[in-house]
């Protein structure tokens, strides 16, 4: 096995596009366990942590850019007003040690459907920048996620940077665990609201072969707020919420938790975040006036 | 490969590392620092946690290449020296000795290093002594299967606590 230390970008993507099987490592959270446990032994591994330029972020026009490597613990102490759904989704992640490893650009290469940053990129339209030696390409993050730890990047690419739109409304995420730290979410969910265009973007974690947007949720909901006053939707309309949330999600039955046990959470959650979200928006309207 | 870093202040090398090697194995196996514990291998329980270029990280889950060049502290690093030249234990680690929150001590010197890093970044940018609740969460990825952590807290507590006295 080999281990590669390109010092710049140019480099890593050259590397990636002549062995396609070696693995990138950022954080390393994901890959060493794999290593640890000798579960895959991959030709080589491309150390991406000296790359300066995804481990930085900056503000551009009408969106975050979020460079891959940035580690949780900075999204958590800088980035809670860019990006308030993915700051909190980050608060969640396992431990403090962990996030000061752990990236998104991570979550997205592993692509589990359990990673908490899924929820909150879907729920916000955040959009995934790929890089190869051929070029640069952008995803959607809801036409990301295609099957059981499969996405739309390709064996050659590197996943260089999150792109997230600056927030018309507020965001929220909630995660279903046995504690509050170091667990892998039973169940999660992500909410934004848009005031601008009047629009509600979810993302439903670990719970479906892919992390999950629940679009009929979404337009029901959309249709049903009073987005003038922000007044209290009605509880038949918080309750079908949350019926078309857990609706729209796929679980399985597994040792963190049953389907039908998923399922009920998800409604939960989606009643509440709306519950929060609504709150929000209602101060934000305040503020503005 | 060789792999050099520094540890504790020292440039130390290592020779014939795998690829695959952890942090935490070229830290015990080949450079003779075992206070870096090796337990679930995975990130679940913090006894490997160590300063990477000022952050504590879980040893196990960093290649060793990815430290190259780079900075390590280990609790190995963490006694202080006394008036004639001796290894004294520091504030931390005299406060966990006193509090009984040492039991197997296979769990102590993760908790230290996260310690050291909890007191930092508060008494230690002014914020004060944390509440409870911060030591906790500070502490939330470092297990310990003896204590029942009461003991802990109050040991972080109390190190908290003078290390303020000692700073005013």
């Amino acid at each position: 096995m080999q281990f590669l230390s390109p010092a710049t970008l140019a480099e890593a993507l050259a590397a990636k596009g002549e062995q396609p099987d070696a693995v990138p490592i950022m954080g390393g959270t994901d890959v060493m366990v794999e290593l640890n446990f000798d579960k895959h032994r991959p030709p080589a591994l491309i150390d991406l942590t000296r790359i300066a330029e995804l481990r930085e972020w900056r503000v551009e026009p009408g969106h975050l850019r979020l460079g891959a490597g940035v580690p949780y613990t900075e999204i958590i102490d800088r980035l809670r007003g860019r990006a308030p759904g993915l700051a909190m989704a980050a608060r969640a992640v396992a431990s403090p040690q962990i996030r000061n490893r752990g990236s998104v650009g991570g979550n997205l290469g592993g692509g589990s459907p359990a990673g908490d940053a899924h929820p909150p990129l879907l729920a916000a339209d955040a959009t995934i920048e790929l890089a190869s030696a051929r070029g640069v390409r952008r995803v959607a993050a809801r036409e990301f996620y295609l099957g059981p730890r499969r996405t739309a990047r390709q064996d050659d690419e590197l996943i260089t940077a999150v792109l997230l739109p600056e927030p018309a409304g507020p965001q929220q995420f909630c995660k279903i665990g046995t504690r509050n730290a170091m667990v892998i979410a039973v169940a999660s969910f992500a909410l934004a609201l848009n005031g601008r265009t009047r629009e509600v973007g979810t993302g439903i974690g670990s719970a479906g072969p892919t992390p999950l947007r629940a679009r009929a949720a979404e337009e029901f909901i959309a249709a049903e707020l009073d987005w003038d006053e922000a007044t209290a939707p009605a509880p038949t309309a918080v309750r079908r919420f949350g019926e078309l949330v857990a609706a729209t999600a796929r679980p399985i039955d597994d040792v963190r938790g049953s389907a039908e046990y998923r399922k009920h959470a998800l409604s939960v959650m989606a009643r509440r975040t709306l519950a929060w979200a609504v709150t929000d928006y209602r101060k934000e309207i305040a503020t503005c006036a | 490969m060789r792999v050099t870093f520094e540890v504790n202040g020292r440039e130390v090398s290592a020779d014939n590392v795998w690829a695959g090697e952890s942090l935490l194995y070229v830290l015990r196996e080949r450079l003779g620092l075992p206070g870096s514990k090796n337990a679930c291998e995975q990130g679940e329980c913090g006894s490997c946690t160590v300063y990477l270029d000022g952050v504590t990280v879980c040893s196990c889950m960093v290649a060793a290449g990815q430290a190259q060049g780079r900075a390590v502290r280990t609790v190995e690093g963490m006694a202080e020296q006394g008036a004639s030249g001796e290894a004294r234990l520091s504030v931390i680690q005299e406060a966990f000795v006193e509090a009984g929150a040492v039991q197997c001590g296979f769990c102590t010197p993760g908790l230290l290093v996260q310690t050291e890093d909890l007191i930092a970044r508060t008494v230690g940018r002014g914020r004060g002594v944390p509440e409870d609740a911060a030591i906790r969460e500070h502490l939330s990825g470092n297990l310990c299967r003896c204590t029942g952590y009461e003991k802990i807290v109050e040991a972080v507590r109390t190190a908290a606590e003078r290390t303020e006295e000692g700073a005013r």
